[in-house]
């Protein structure tokens, strides 16, 4: 079986966190802000599985890292959509740029 | 040692405390109307309970050798420093303490009583008599006291009480000028007098007055000496370090006293109540440092120099105080200045100690004792007087000896004494000073006699100014504008006179009372009670030597009358022939002046405002800076809290990607 090389799945989820971290930089949406948010976590689920898979093979670490940040995950998206929603009957806007009150 | 037949008289001070406490507590609302009735009764059965013990004193208290032995009563530690070495809270039961003990609280009684027609309708009665309280507890213990740092703290005491009562009426500016004033100037003397205290003890390890004397008197020998500490009881600027002690507890006792150059605060102090001032600022207060020096009068006997410097300043003090007097226009300045000049007779009695002949010790007792009776009384006349014509200007009085009968009869008693006329009490005491000044200095003799015919002047131009002068019958008018026809009765005479009334019974009865003492204290045996070692001396009687100062005293009077008996030009022209002297005495010597130049000139220019640049500008300034760095810093760095989340996002990303990269620096 030709596997792909290690160093091509970790360009991906370099790729996916940088995508994710461009997004949180420029997005001023909420909702997108908290998916790309989503985006760097799943790609540091590739990364975990990956290593795991291709360095410690007859070890699941790594698998089960995955699985709890999955669950973190939609903790987090549940918390971070109640926040946003509270946000907006506060300000009637899911903009970032409003959300600034606690400034100097 | 001490003497359970005498601790009654701890009840003498106390008394007026309890006085003090109750009427400073509730004297404003609960007891406001009966606060003089029950000051009055608590200072009654003090004056009785002292009056008792100086007759039990006095009558049995001689030892077996006839003497009068000093007594401890009551020994408390107050403030132990060490085995040894404490501040003590004793009674001390002698012959001037108890003298002091009944002249005081008799004063105060007197006092009190005629306050209760003066200031009856006063806003602050309750008030006032807590402070009159406050004075005479302060005043009694000062005078029981039996170590001199229990005597400084009741001076205090003493002082601040003045202070309350000088700026009694404190919605006159004049009032609180002159109240700290007096404050100041007698504190500053009081620093005198404070390291004056530290001195001796240093040098004696002990603060009571008979270990003082003890150590430090003839024959006596200081732990400092048998220690042979080096320079203990050496000598400083060419004078024994003993002296400059003594010195510096005169300087105390000059400020209290009024002395020339200290004696300033005493004629504005006369801004307090009338009654205030009879008791204070001439009966009793005033005489404390002349108390003080009598306390120690046989170190300062010993003492030559300090001997000298106390002849020549009382001496002077009184010449120039008469002087001033002679030309003042205010009653109750002119007394406040024979006050000055006669605190300055006993000051200088008790200076002719050092050549061996004591006799001064008694006169100064002596006068100390008639005087606080004529003073009390004069300065009640002229409360009377000043109640009746509400001025204190002599140009507004004049012709009130039909008008008040009684106390032209108790001024005049009291003038007589005061000026030195036989059979009057202040004849006797007077004449005794001026033959101990006799047999020590010729000079100061000369002086205390001319100054005894300026004081018989001055006391008269006074008398003849307010109760002659004019015809009787003229009535003043409330703001103090005479009337001037002679002929006519002024139309408002009956009106003025019958708002006014007759003078109260409680006023009038504290005149007869002390003219009665004044007239008859002179005949009491003075030297037999109190000497300076308690031996009773002989009585000499008044001898040929009283002829010179009844002769000025005469002569003094009779220049008075002919200048101011009747209204005339005398005066005047008197005043245009010694138009250079008049004037500077009329400015009281420009001695005020001259310390405000030194206070605002050179003490407020040389070191206030150097010092006030520092503090504004060094002190304040260092903490300013750092307050206004801190501000400048966290101005410049607030923006970084934008409350922007990306913001945040962004810097948490350039951090972590900042340790990265130093991270793989380092560990690669």
């Amino acid at each position: 079986m030709n596997q792909v090389p290690l160093i091509h799945i970790l360009f991906v989820s370099t790729a996916l966190f940088f995508i994710g971290m461009y997004g949180l930089f420029t997005r001023r949406n909420m909702i997108m802000m908290l998916m790309s948010v989503e985006l760097i976590l799943n790609s540091v689920n590739i990364n975990f599985v990956a290593f795991n898979k291709y360095l410690y093979p007859e070890k699941l670490e790594g698998v089960f890292f995955t699985l709890f940040i999955i669950a973190i995950a939609a903790a987090e998206a549940a918390v971070a959509i109640a926040i946003i929603i509270n946000l907006y009957r506060n300000l009637r806007s899911i903009d970032v740029e409003t959300a600034d009150e606690m400034k100097f | 040692m001490p003497n359970a037949a005498y601790l009654i008289i701890v009840l003498v001070p106390l008394l007026p405390l309890l006085g003090f406490v109750i009427l400073g507590l509730f004297g404003r609302k609960v007891v406001k109307n009966y606060s003089g009735g029950l000051g009055t009764a608590l200072v009654f059965f003090s004056t009785c309970i002292a009056m008792w013990v100086g007759y039990d004193y006095f009558a049995t208290g001689a030892g077996p050798d006839g003497a009068y032995h000093a007594f401890k009563v009551l020994n408390i530690h107050w403030l132990s420093f060490g085995p040894g070495f404490s501040i003590d809270m004793d009674l001390l039961v002698d012959p001037i303490s108890v003298m002091m003990a009944v002249v005081v609280s008799f004063i105060s009684l007197m006092v009190h009583i005629f306050s209760l027609g003066y200031m009856k309708g006063e806003q602050r009665y309750g008030t006032y008599y807590a402070y009159l309280g406050l004075f005479t507890f302060s005043m009694l213990g000062l005078v029981l006291s039996a170590n001199i740092f229990e005597m400084y703290i009741f001076w205090e005491l003493v002082g601040c009480s003045s202070y309350l009562l000088i700026g009694f009426y404190y919605d006159r500016p004049s009032a609180v000028a002159a109240a700290k004033k007096a404050f100041v100037v007698t504190r500053f003397a009081d620093l005198g007098f404070l390291i004056g205290i530290l001195i001796l003890s240093f040098q004696t390890k002990t603060l009571g007055f008979g270990e003082l004397i003890q150590m430090l008197g003839p024959g006596g020998q200081s732990i400092a000496d048998g220690l042979g500490v080096p320079g203990a009881r050496g000598v400083f600027l060419g004078f024994p370090v003993v002296s400059w002690g003594l010195a510096l507890i005169f300087v105390g006792g000059a400020g209290k006293s009024a002395l020339f150059p200290l004696h300033v605060w005493l004629p504005d102090a006369m801004e307090g109540p009338t009654p205030v001032s009879a008791l204070i600022h001439a009966a009793t207060m005033v005489v404390a440092g002349v108390y003080l020096v009598a306390r120690l009068y046989i170190l300062y006997a010993n003492a030559v120099d300090v001997s000298q410097l106390i002849l020549y300043v009382g001496v002077f003090s009184a010449f120039l105080a008469a002087l001033i007097a002679c030309t003042q226009s205010d009653i109750k300045r002119i007394l406040a200045y024979s006050t000055m000049s006669q605190i300055g007779y006993m000051m200088f009695a008790l200076g002719t100690g050092s050549s061996g002949n004591t006799s001064g010790y008694t006169a100064s007792m002596f006068h100390l004792f008639t005087h606080a009776f004529f003073k009390a009384l004069l300065f009640l006349c002229a409360g009377v007087i000043i109640h009746r014509v509400h001025s204190n200007e002599m140009k507004d009085m004049g012709g009130l000896r039909k008008q008040l009968p009684l106390t032209h009869v108790c001024f005049l008693i009291a003038c007589l004494a005061i000026s030195g006329i036989p059979p009057f009490s202040g004849f006797f005491s007077k004449e005794e000073i001026l033959s101990a000044a006799w047999q020590t200095n010729k000079f100061v003799y000369g002086l205390g006699l001319f100054t005894s015919g300026l004081t018989a002047f001055y006391m008269f131009r006074l008398y003849f100014s307010v109760f002659w002068r004019r015809a009787p019958g003229i009535a003043t008018s409330h703001h103090g504008a005479t009337q001037l026809n002679h002929g006519a009765i002024a139309p408002n005479h009956g009106a003025t006179a019958a708002h006014h009334g007759s003078t109260p019974l409680s006023m009038r009865l504290p005149l007869v009372i002390l003219a009665v003492c004044t007239v008859f204290t002179g005949f009491i045996p003075f030297s037999h009670y109190i000497t300076f070692d308690g031996r009773p001396g002989e009585t000499v009687g008044p001898g040929l030597n009283a002829i010179p100062p009844v002769a000025t005293a005469l002569l003094g009077i009779g220049m008075a009358a002919w200048l101011y008996k009747k209204e005339n030009s005398r005066p005047q022209q008197a005043a245009e022939a010694f138009r250079g002297l008049y004037s500077f005495a009329r400015h009281k010597f420009y001695i005020d002046e001259v310390y405000l130049f030194v206070t605002k000139k050179i003490i407020f220019n040389g070191i206030g405002r150097p010092a006030a640049w520092i503090d504004k500008h060094i002190v304040d300034g260092l903490m300013n800076g750092l307050a206004k760095g801190t501000a400048a810093v966290s101005a410049s760095i607030k923006g970084f809290q934008s409350g922007k989340v990306q913001d945040y996002a962004w810097f948490f990303f350039i951090g972590i990607a900042g340790l990265t990269v130093l991270f793989i620096y380092i560990y690669t």
